[in-house]
């Protein structure tokens, strides 16, 4: 069965995924709206920087993160002189790792719902009289709810998913750092299969349950 | 000049520069009525209906209406679409699919600070006939019934000049027959301007008082309906629709079934109308309905036969044919589109006293 540690990591595994999710929700909304609607040139390197988790192995972005949020990167000079001290080996290091590492899934299915619905729907809320702002949120955003929908769940899934990135940015602290794959990881390394398998199993379980909620959605889209 | 001209109507002078397309118009329409601005697809027409709107932003520009100016580069003017007191319809509805019909309905109505009494709600949503509409979503609904929709939406801002960009260009034969009464109606009861985008000459003659005649980003020409839609000069644009729009009253219903318009160069007899005598109409006929003769036969089967004088000769695409202009007794243009073979026959020429036989009419609500 479950240990405590195990109890301990899913929780903060949980935490971190819903604190991640709610920033990239707010951070990559108006990034995924910018790219949607810009004719600006920058639209296709940063489109490209956006995607780069996509395709970068996990110990890259943890590399680079970690040397970013080290005494001498940039953010953790800027930590520093917040008062945070440095941010490797803390929960906020990882939620910053994280949100870098999932930010294409959640900007993804938001910039794509933006660019579906097209101009029309704001140049009609802009004939009846609705500012920017107003039809922004009037009209834009109810009208890409299912792409906030797919972004939330897939944001959610890929952080509760992540290995790599937060062991190097975060290591193995209990009740601090230590996520569930990284439970995992270690329930193998001392040869604990049967703790290894009901994580890894409730994981497995959890991830297909995501993608059949997902994959069933789009379905009922389709048809109505 | 046009800052005078702007304190009635609208003033507009566009000039756009795109890569494949070019825009440079300057306009003056008049405050009331409907404005058709007609032009085949690609001649810069819905351009400036949303240069109207604010939609796009012509680089050179000065566009004010009955005396505000909405947009003057030279001083870096402009007033945003929001601001404007517009109502817009497109031409495909584009209803919020993500609100209920009431909520489409009320969505520029509140923006206006206006309540459903002060917008005439009751009235607007009798007039397009959308009452049994209003508790249902967007997804149900016929094309006809969501361009009704989108109308009453933007009628419902109380905008002090509508402009609509073919609305009836992405319905079928049906739904059109269905909208168009439904658009005399606003013709006749709304006292704002209206400015009309379509490349159908059938929905130009209904409806329009005015034209505005576009091909290849530039006005070819402007002026009131009949004049406009007759002129020989501009036949080739209108191909077979070439004819004149009379303004006549019904005059007297027949014992023999048939009804009898009268304008001021004499009557037309037609086939009994529903409308009641005084009714006033409109009745558009066109130049291939009408041949000429020099005498007046009384052994022939068409009844409406006009005295005319004809006034001028001009070109078809039609091959063979040839169209004329004439005169009638009370000042009313006609035109006529008859062989080649036949005008140099009868030795058809300016001045010369014809017979105008006219075969067939389409008559519109006034």
């Amino acid at each position: 069965m479950l240990t405590g540690d195990d109890v301990q990591a899913i929780l903060l595994t949980l935490r971190l995924a819903a604190t991640t999710v709610a920033l990239l929700l707010l951070i990559g909304t108006p990034i995924a709206w910018w790219l949607a609607r810009t004719k600006s040139r920058l639209k296709g390197p940063v489109g490209a920087l956006v995607a780069l988790p996509l395709v970068l192995p996990p110990t890259v972005i943890g590399f680079y993160m970690l040397v970013a949020m080290g005494p001498w990167g940039p953010i953790g000079k800027l930590s520093s002189a917040l008062g945070l001290g440095t941010l490797p080996f803390t929960f906020t290091g990882i939620v910053i790792a994280s949100v870098v590492y999932s930010m294409p899934f959640v900007v993804q299915p938001i910039q794509n719902a933006f660019e579906a619905m097209g101009n029309r729907p704001l140049e009609v809320a802009a004939t009846l009289g609705a500012n920017p702002v107003s039809a922004f949120f009037t009209v834009a955003l109810p009208l890409a709810r299912p792409g906030f929908v797919t972004a939330t769940i897939l944001g959610f899934a890929h952080t509760v998913g992540e290995f790599g990135v937060v062991l190097m940015v975060g290591g193995n602290i209990p009740g601090k750092t230590r996520l569930i794959s990284v439970q995992i990881y270690d329930h193998v390394e001392a040869m604990e299969y049967a703790n290894a398998h009901w994580l890894a199993g409730g994981m497995l379980v959890f991830s297909f349950l995501v993608l059949l909620a997902l994959y069933s959605r789009r379905k009922d889209r389709v048809d109505a | 000049m046009h800052e005078a001209a702007a304190r009635n109507g609208i003033t507009a002078r566009f000039g756009l520069d795109f890569p494949s397309f070019a825009l440079d118009v300057d306009l003056v329409l008049p405050a009331r009525g409907v404005t058709a601005i007609f032009g085949p697809s690609g001649s810069g027409k819905t351009t400036v209906l949303r240069c109207v709107a604010g939609l796009e932003r012509a680089t050179t520009g000065f566009l004010a209406y009955d005396g505000q100016v909405w947009q003057d580069e030279a001083r870096r003017v402009f007033v945003p679409t929001h601001r404007r007191p517009i109502g817009v319809v497109f031409q495909e509805a584009s209803l919020f699919q993500h609100l209920s019909v009431m909520g489409n309905l009320k969505y520029g109505m509140t923006r206006a600070g206006l309540s459903p009494e002060q917008a005439g709600l009751d009235a607007i949503v009798a007039l397009l006939g959308i009452e049994h509409l209003l508790a249902r979503g967007t997804k149900t609904l016929s094309g006809g019934e969501r361009q009704r929709i989108a109308i009453a939406r933007a009628l419902l801002r109380r905008p002090r000049l509508l402009l609509m960009d073919e609305p009836l260009a992405a319905l079928d034969l049906k739904r059109k027959s269905e909208i168009l009464p439904y658009l005399e109606r606003l013709h006749d009861e709304l006292d704002i301007p209206i400015l009309y985008v379509s490349h159908a000459p059938e929905e130009v003659a209904r409806l329009a008082d005015h034209l505005v005649l576009m091909d290849g980003g530039k006005v070819i020409a402007q002026g009131p309906l009949s004049e406009t839609m007759g002129r020989l000069d501009l036949a080739s644009r209108f191909a077979d629709d070439v004819s004149v729009v009379l303004p006549v009253t019904i005059g007297a219903h027949d014992d023999d079934d048939l009804t009898r318009l009268d304008f001021a160069s004499g009557a037309i007899v037609v086939g009994r109308r529903p409308e009641p005598v005084g009714r006033k109409l409109r009745c558009r006929i066109r130049a291939r309905d009408v041949s000429l003769s020099l005498g007046n036969h009384a052994d022939m089967s068409i009844v409406n036969i006009l005295p005319a004088t004809v006034t001028a000769l001009g070109e078809t695409p039609v091959p063979g044919h040839i169209l004329v202009e004439t005169a009638l007794s009370g000042g009313e243009r006609l035109v006529a589109r008859i062989t080649k073979r036949s005008s140099t026959q009868l030795g058809i020429r300016p001045g010369v006293p014809v017979y105008a036989q006219v075969k067939a009419v389409a008559l519109f609500g006034e």
